[in-house]
């Protein structure tokens, strides 16, 4: 069993403004593309992100091999417990997710 | 009519290279447009009002500008300016624009652009119902606009059409939308809206869209079809690829942008090379909508920070360091309710154990042990006093605590002397909404002014 991350070309996560982040899954090939479309589910990513699974906004992007997921910040941007204010670091938890082959 | 928009880097302060800025002028540009700002760096700089880049910093790149204006004879504009776009880091803005003025002897036409907001008068639109929240906004109350140190609108483009049509050669714009300068002058022209909204879009980080991310500039052609992406620098080429990603990035939609008037929506935008180089973009379309709205942005004070930090390297406490935390936690957070008689809603102190879960807390998955973990303890607290007093609380237990009283009294590392470290007065966004206008320059003032 793969990390998501050992799959694809590169995991990416940033702000979408104060209160959202985006986490954005460029798998590189057609092949790595379908791999993710089919192992990875919004449930889990809410799970890993600690967030609500209807609160997750998600696009597959076939023409770009992305797969793009949308939450509410697991922090508010620079709220007292927020651990990272750019939001970048939380690409992390989802690239090192074991993917079943 | 072909619209060219030089775009010189993301943000001022990023720094720009000459060569590709001189290879944009040297193509005549009909308009220079930059960034100043945005929240990617926290509620600090729109809570006090500042720019997060240094004023010389600033003042270098932004003369080069202003020679490059000088030379292609068309409109500079810079939107966001000083980081957050308050009226204060506006005027911050023109005080370096006039010392530069000086400086080259420059005589200038300037327009100004501000849009802070009056927290009574958001305050009343909110109990009006002309107010309304986004998702993941605050729950926010009227009164709750009277805690925000600054609240800015974000401008759209028809608030730098006006600023344009004065015929400014400089325009210095508190907070815009990032992609507003870029779209303002193909719009005011004529040009396709879906393509000015989209090419700005794609434009507004600079080289961003393309190879060689860093380079910065970025040439946008805007006509009545679509828009053209040419990427400026040495070894920067832009690809259908790099050009459609750049659509995710910092987005939480990668197909809808709202913007003041409507949206953009490139669900059937068509991405081309033209060569190895540049990116030819058809097919994105304009959506008007029924009101005009803006999105604010307000950060209010949000207590007093005090920080500490020490080193764990003892392989027992490395390795219990989380049993160790919660100890302190409790311990000290007992004795400070108990001797400042203080309730327990009135303080908090945090202990983020970096090398073990700083990063994401109890999300973190790994529990790999590392040979040494910092601790940085966080006090805060309705006073910066209260928050330094509650630190010199937090100070000896990270010194001396030990895991149980049985071992001898250990001794961690301090990196500095005095432990305590003021943060000061911190602030929060509170805000993420939109403001309802029945006219686009309403919540905004436009000022002319003439130097030398």
């Amino acid at each position: 069993m793969a990390n998501l991350g050992e799959i694809v070309q590169k995991v990416r996560s940033k702000n979408a403004g104060p209160f959202w982040l985006t986490v954005d899954i460029f798998c590189g090939t057609p092949h790595a593309y379908e791999h993710v479309i089919a192992g990875l589910s919004s449930a889990t990513v809410a799970k890993i992100f600690g967030v609500n699974t209807q609160d997750i906004k998600r696009f597959d992007i076939a023409s770009l091999h992305v797969v793009k997921f949308s939450l509410p910040r697991p922090h508010v941007q620079g709220s007292t417990f927020d651990p990272d204010m750019h939001g970048a670091s939380w690409a992390a938890l989802l690239a090192e997710l074991p993917l079943e082959n | 009519m072909t619209t060219r928009v030089l775009i010189p880097s993301g943000a001022l302060g990023l720094n720009y290279d000459q060569v590709a800025l001189d290879r944009g002028i040297a193509m005549k540009p009909d308009i220079i447009a930059i960034d100043g700002g945005s929240t990617d760096s926290g509620p600090a700089y729109l809570g006090r009002g500042v720019s997060k880049y240094s004023r010389a910093s600033t003042k270098i790149e932004w003369c080069g500008l202003m020679e490059a204006r000088a030379k292609a004879g068309v409109p500079l504009v810079i939107g966001t300016s000083g980081t957050c776009g308050a009226d204060d880091t506006v005027d911050w803005m023109l005080d370096i624009t006039r010392e530069i003025a000086a400086d080259l002897r420059q005589s200038l036409k300037i327009a100004v652009l501000r849009c802070s907001q009056d927290t009574a008068v958001m305050s009343t639109a909110f109990s009006d119902g002309h107010i309304t929240p986004l998702p993941a906004a605050p729950n926010v109350t009227a009164s709750d606009f009277a805690t925000c140190t600054n609240i800015v609108a974000l401008a759209g483009a028809e608030q730098i059409v006006a600023a344009l049509e004065t015929g400014a050669d400089i325009i210095i714009a508190g907070r815009t939308t990032d992609t507003a300068i870029i779209a303002a002058l193909p719009i005011m022209r004529g040009n396709d809206a879906g393509a000015a909204w989209h090419g700005a879009k794609i434009g507004e980080c600079g080289a961003l869209c393309a190879s060689n991310p860093q380079s910065g500039v970025v040439m946008v052609e805007f006509d009545n079809e679509g828009f053209t992406v040419i990427p400026l620098a040495d070894g920067a080429h832009a690809t259908p690829h790099t050009v459609s990603a750049h659509m995710l990035y910092e987005n939480s939609d990668p197909f809808i942008l709202y913007e003041p008037g409507g949206h953009l929506d490139v669900t059937d935008a068509i991405y081309a090379a033209l060569d190895d180089t540049r990116v030819r973009v058809t097919g994105s379309t304009w959506v008007p909508s029924d009101s005009y709205t803006v999105k604010l942005e307000g950060a209010r004070p949000a207590g007093f920070q005090c920080v500490l930090m020490c080193l764990l390297r003892d392989a027992h406490y490395v390795k219990n360091a989380q049993i160790w935390a919660n100890d302190i936690i409790r311990k000290c957070r007992s004795k400070v309710i108990k001797r400042l008689r203080l309730a327990p809603e009135e303080f908090d102190i945090e202990l983020r154990l970096m090398g073990q879960n700083a990063s994401f807390g109890t999300l973190e998955t790994h529990s790999a042990q590392s040979h040494e973990i910092g601790v940085l303890g966080i006090v805060t607290a309705k006073s910066n006093a209260l928050a330094m007093e509650i630190g010199q609380f937090l100070n000896p237990y990270l010194l001396h605590h030990p895991l149980t009283q049985a071992e001898e009294q250990p001794t961690f590392a301090f990196p500095f002397s005095p432990a305590e470290i003021s943060r000061g007065q911190t602030y929060e966004f509170c805000l993420n909404h939109v403001l309802t206008l029945d006219d686009p320059m309403s919540a905004f003032r436009l000022e002319q002014i003439q130097i030398g």
